[in-house]
């Protein structure tokens, strides 16, 4: 690995909750003025997370804090690879695998909401991983490769050669982000039962780490989304930014506006998406490289 | 860091008239923005901090109380809002009435009124983050625990006897 590799990974292992946890704390002042409320101050996710580590650990069985561990961990390692340069692919399974555990850990609670949670979660993965798996498949067909400190070296943004599967991206970073309208599994906004559901049976540093890997996960996508934009100039990276934040202003936005889906019509609306955006992006990349 | 600049709270309603627990959800309405103090209204037990209870416990409700309270992680305040909450009120003498929050768990705030003025909510909810700041400085010196309201059952039956 080269220097400024392991400085870029060693920045996201180090920084990404504070920068994360910024971004979530300028979404809630947004939230609230687009409302006509004060909201609370930038640090207040970041508060948020360091009380939920002082508070007793409490866990309704052993396994819950194995599961919610390993989450956390794989959550943090997927975005790992990523920002180390790795394999796209190797870090969207990694992710997946996360996932699974912290569906996991809701179902071993054994408790009515959880499970709910627990399977709209698992719709949601049914929803999003398609779109995450073509990207992928994208990535190599407009750069002839899936490791990402190559697909940064190209002379045009790979939005250009990849603009459907941007718009299915897209489209399920709102599930990721947990935005309404797709907010089923959990919420970040004050919720309970089922729109809690996943989350809800995870108490004091138990939940604080399922939010941590939250915000690993959160930095991750943003990164996918940067990845999008950056070329082998160096200048690309500011381009980069500008888009990451415009997107989470987006995100913000469309969390005020839309009021939340039954989960038919997120799973129909993401596949079709998935279907037109990405796979007619994919034949059309595919018709031009023969 | 304190504990106090992200208290999470939980409302329950026991015997309640719907008085308090009107201004209750008046004083947590995006109207007054609570939330710039860092309050959410979690209504999850396992993510709060403050467990805020209005009106009288009842034979058929104390367990659900009992429940919500263990339920909560420590550090953990009590407030109980209204004076149905503090000692049962009007309702005292029903039959199916135990009295106020602290017939079945510790109280460490008492905020009375019928209804509970807004002020007086606000004044309570100040004190309540007093106490989680100095229950959480306990916690992290000497290993504080709350009482569990078996243990406070205990307790009370103890103080009877004597």
């Amino acid at each position: 690995m080269t220097i400024t590799g392991t400085a870029v990974l060693l920045i996201y292992l180090i920084l990404t909750p504070f920068i994360v946890c910024g971004f979530s704390g300028v979404d809630r002042v947004v939230t609230a003025r687009m409302q006509g409320r004060k909201g609370p101050g930038l640090m207040q996710p970041w508060y948020d997370l360091v009380k939920l580590f002082s508070k007793e650990t409490t866990s309704v069985n052993d396994i819950q804090k194995i599961l919610v561990m390993a989450h956390c961990f794989f959550a943090i390692f997927s975005g790992a690879i990523f920002f180390a340069g790795g394999d796209i692919l190797l870090v969207l399974f990694a992710l997946t695998m996360a996932e699974v555990f912290l569906i996991l850990a809701a179902y071993s609670a054994n408790a009515a909401y959880s499970e709910i949670g627990a399977q709209r979660e698992l719709i949601q993965m049914m929803a999003y991983e398609p779109i995450t798996l073509l990207t992928a498949v994208g990535f190599y067909l407009s750069a002839g490769t899936f490791r990402v400190d190559e697909l940064i070296q190209g002379d045009l943004p790979l939005i250009v050669k990849m603009p459907g599967f941007f718009i299915g991206f897209y489209y399920i970073l709102i599930i990721k982000f947990r935005k309404s309208p797709f907010d089923l599994a959990t919420s970040h906004h004050a919720h309970q039962e089922v729109i809690k559901g996943l989350t809800g049976d995870l108490s004091g540093p138990v939940y604080g780490f399922s939010e941590l890997a939250e915000l690993y996960e959160e930095m991750l996508m943003l990164g996918i989304s940067g990845l999008f934009f950056i070329t082998s100039n160096p200048l690309s990276f500011i381009w980069a930014f500008v888009a990451v934040i415009i997107i989470l202003f987006s995100m913000s936005l469309i969390d005020n506006i839309f009021p939340r889906v039954k989960w038919e019509v997120l799973l129909t609306t993401a596949w079709i998406v998935t279907l037109f955006a990405g796979g007619g992006n994919l034949a059309v990349l595919g018709a031009v490289g023969k | 860091m304190r504990i106090s600049k992200s208290p999470w709270l939980l409302h329950y309603d026991g015997s309640s008239c719907n008085g308090c627990d009107i201004e209750v959800l008046a004083a947590t309405t995006p109207r007054f923005d609570v939330e710039r103090f860092g309050i959410i209204n979690t209504g999850n037990p396992r993510h709060a901090d403050i467990f805020l209870c209005t009106g009288g416990v009842n034979s058929q409700n104390q367990d659900v109380v009992r429940q919500i309270y263990d339920q909560m992680p420590d550090p953990k305040v009590v407030l109980a809002c209204g004076i149905c909450a503090c000692d049962g009120g009007i309702f005292k003498e029903c039959y199916n009435i135990l009295g106020g929050t602290d017939t079945v768990i510790p109280v460490d705030v008492y905020v009375p009124g019928c209804a509970v003025r807004p002020e007086a909510l606000i004044d309570g909810v100040v004190k309540a983050l007093k106490i989680l700041d100095e229950k959480a400085d306990k916690m992290k010196h000497g290993g504080y625990r709350s009482l569990t309201s078996a243990e406070y059952a205990e307790k009370l039956k103890e103080g009877e006897n004597a």
